[in-house]
């Protein structure tokens, strides 16, 4: 794995904040959320050129190969932005779940087009119950000589509507194995998926003997789903620091400015208190999103325990972050207009997605020896 | 002064080998107190290691960062202590920051050879968060400074040879304006130490009767009504000792741990109760803000190394408050009714009890959780200060106690 140097990350990371500011302000992420549709091309496009939809593709097939330390950071920005494109789901997950399933033929034909940008991945993981373990999967694959057939229910996934590269973890007699969908194919029914954060594209697949070309070997299928989760787990760290960080920010700017009773309502105890228990959370929240991402790639032999940390903490940090700053705003926040919900919103998202915080506490324990 | 310097390989040579020619490993852990600290400290005096960054004049070698912290690694290297002073002995920093250069002279190597004994007398009974409102009062009398009033939580206060003192000398401007700051030698009539029982049942701190005592002009740090600004830079020092330390449980019992299991964890196995799914996430989260806090501590540092400044270093004092609470609490109702009992016979009891009330050691002493709260919204976040109504205010006008 190449690393990029402190200078490198700062560069691209600046370069990723300015793009944000300009083609993913609070006006974009408004029009895209009208349209449910997360994002548009071509801010796609800049962050393809800038290579972020490249950072985790192994340099031969295209992309900088570089590790999660830099894809943490990424996050931080994306999350601090209310991005909505499938950065998370297409150039992190999808990118990892076919790296590690070692097939080569998968990794020629769809991560150089991940890397740059021309296709969108996505992965079909869970069923009805979304609990993103083995035993949720709700797909079936039967083989046919050398055809596969899939069936059943894909829950919650990210993007399938734009996506144009379907990855699916089914069971097989040999266990759960990974395919690769035609997100065109027959037997298809996609349905969109009213989601509460209007920022997030989240969809619903029925598969019914839709055929599919099994990625890596048989029964080996969630070993690439799990490092797909974990990967997940910490981008999603990062992207909830980030979050966190930026209403902390807004609110405690308006703290200054508001005035009731004739003074500032930051000079008040009762919001200073409020604002300062909120720093010890989102300080807390990036250092953990950021500890999680230099052991995995250091490959310690901690890295699990340290990434269901950053699991919870992340989470707990973001939601309480933004819950609060809503009560910080009074009013003003209880409106349509005013972003303190959006971030409201993606909080509480974010806090569902691959795992809920009592989840990654529990492991986190377990971990521990407990 | 780095055209002066030499170069590092020097330096950490001549470290080493004085190291290797004075250093004795049996004196490791005497850094506190024992037989051979003194003589140590002198020698690491003597040779110009206790303050290397200070100027010469000073007793130091006036070494840029680069050269200081070569040294500090040479010592800590071996385990030695007593160089890196110019970085933590509050005492020497404050004088080197305040001190007239008489009194320098005068104290400087003694402290620095840890002859001399400090101790804090800023606290009173009616000034703690607000300690602009001390009421201790010195008047001027010829040559000597005459002091009269009483303080508290002073530790160390029996063995002190001087109190750093925060005191008012004039009560007809506002508070923060009539404040000197001294040297008071400790032992003498008018000074009458007495142990303060804590809530913890123990006697770690004293309260302070100062009754005409003196203090010779010299003694003064600063101008005259220059006080605060003293005590700041000293509780700037201070607060840089703080917030990583925290006193564990006192029975010196501890639980059977498998390697590298928490001790909670073990605790829980201990009572039966690690299958409880309520006390599993406590657990992991009263751990969680644990390994948060180091976590946040190595970032903050290493913001300081990079020369960025960092607002982490605030958090830790506030981040420990709730981490030893909650880990009172936890303890607690994982002993369930045998925490009822105190004493050596119940060990873990007597643990989980002791800590319930010490966690406000560090909750309330050096500035309560609420003081810290200000601290972090104003100086960390920029928000306005709550408006003073005694700001401007003659001091003698002011309620207070």
């Amino acid at each position: 794995m190449a690393r990029l140097s402190d200078d490198e990350l700062g560069a691209i990371t600046d370069a990723f904040e300015r793009l944000l500011r300009n083609q993913c302000s609070e006006q974009h992420v408004r029009r895209w959320m009208e349209d449910r549709c997360g994002y548009d091309d071509n801010l796609w496009q800049a962050m393809a050129q800038m290579g972020i939809t490249g950072l985790l593709v192994a340099e031969e097939y295209g992309g900088a190969g570089v590790g999660m330390v830099a894809v943490e950071r990424i996050m931080e920005i994306a999350g601090s932005a209310l991005l909505g494109a499938p950065l998370l789901t297409s150039a992190v997950m999808s990118v990892v779940a076919i790296q590690t399933s070692g097939d080569e033929t998968a990794c020629n034909n769809l991560l150089p087009g991940i890397a740059d940008g021309s296709s969108i991945a996505t992965l079909l993981m869970t069923g009805p119950s979304g609990g993103w373990r083995e035993e949720t999967i709700d797909l079936q694959a039967k083989a046919n000589g050398d055809e596969w057939h899939l069936s059943g229910k894909a829950c919650y996934v990210l993007h399938a509507r734009n996506a144009d590269v379907w990855l699916a973890v089914a069971n097989t007699d040999a266990g759960p194995s990974l395919f690769d969908v035609s997100p065109g194919a027959d037997g298809i029914t996609l349905s969109t998926l009213p989601s509460f954060d209007h920022t997030l594209v989240l969809d619903e697949v029925i598969l019914d003997g839709v055929p599919a070309t099994c990625i890596g070997q048989t029964g080996k299928g969630w070993t690439a789903i799990e490092n797909a989760l974990n990967a997940g787990t910490i981008a999603l760290a990062g992207e909830q620091a980030g979050g966190a960080e930026h209403i902390l920010q807004i609110a405690v700017e308006y703290a200054k400015i508001r005035h009731q009773f004739g003074r500032p309502i930051g000079s008040f105890q009762a919001i200073k208190h409020m604002a300062s228990d909120l720093v010890l959370e989102v300080e807390s929240a990036i250092s953990a999103a950021r500890k999680a991402a230099s052991v995995a790639d250091e490959g310690a032999e901690d890295a699990a325990t340290w990434r269901n940390l950053a699991g919870f903490s992340c989470a707990d940090a973001f939601t309480r972050t933004a819950k609060d700053a809503v009560q910080m705003h009074g009013g003003i926040a209880f409106t349509w207009e005013h972003p303190a919900h959006l971030y409201l919103r993606r909080s509480r998202a974010d806090a569902q997605l691959f795992g809920t915080p009592e989840a990654y506490r529990e492991r986190y324990l377990t971990n521990l020896g407990g | 002064m780095s055209d002066t310097q030499p170069e590092i390989e020097t330096v950490q040579e001549e470290v080493r080998s004085w190291l290797k020619a004075n250093w004795d490993p049996a004196w490791q852990g005497q850094e506190q107190d024992g037989p051979d600290r003194i003589s140590w400290l002198t020698k690491v005096f003597d040779a110009g290691w206790a303050a290397p960054q200070w100027p010469k004049k000073w007793f130091g070698r006036e070494y840029d960062d680069a050269r200081g912290r070569v040294v500090r690694e040479e010592f800590a290297r071996v385990g030695a202590f007593g160089t890196g002073q110019d970085r933590t002995n509050l005492w020497i920093n404050t004088l080197l920051a305040a001190g007239t250069d008489e009194l320098k002279q005068q104290l400087l190597p003694g402290l620095m050879r840890g002859e001399i004994n400090m101790c804090l007398l800023y606290s009173e009974p009616g000034a703690g968060s607000d300690l602009a409102g001390v009421r201790t009062s010195v008047k001027r009398d010829g040559d000597d400074w005459v002091v009269n009033g009483q303080k508290v939580w002073t530790s160390g206060a029996k063995t002190a040879h001087y109190g750093m003192l925060i005191a008012r000398t004039d009560w007809e401007v506002p508070k923060h304006k009539g404040l000197s700051f001294f040297f008071l030698p400790m032992n003498q009539p008018g000074v009458e130490v007495r142990p303060l029982r804590q809530v913890t049942n123990e006697s770690h701190f004293n309260e302070v009767f100062i009754t005409d005592a003196r203090a010779p002009a010299a003694n003064l740090l600063g101008k005259e009504g220059e006080g605060w600004r003293v005590l700041m830079t000293a509780l700037a020092y201070e607060r840089s000792f703080m917030g990583e330390s925290a006193r564990g449980p006192r029975s010196g019992t501890s639980v059977e741990q498998m390697p590298g299991e928490d001790e909670l964890v073990a605790l829980a196995r201990e009572a039966g109760k690690l299958n409880d799914p309520i006390i599993r996430q406590r657990l992991a989260q009263v751990i969680a803000w644990r390994e948060l806090n180091n976590l946040n501590t190595e970032r903050g540092k290493a913001a300081l190394k990079l020369g960025t400044s960092s607002s982490i270093m605030s958090l830790g004092k506030l981040a420990m408050s709730r981490i030893l609470h909650e880990t009172a609490r936890l303890r607690t109702d994982l002993l369930g009714v045998h925490s009822l009992l105190e004493g050596s016979d119940y060990p873990y009891a007597e643990d989980a009890n002791f800590l319930s009330l010490n966690a406000y050691f560090t909750s309330i002493g050096g500035g309560t959780d609420q003081v810290q709260r200000n601290i972090i919204g104003e100086r960390v976040l920029g928000l306005p200060k709550e408006p003073e109504v005694d700001k401007d205010m003659p001091f003698r006008e002011v309620k207070g106690g």
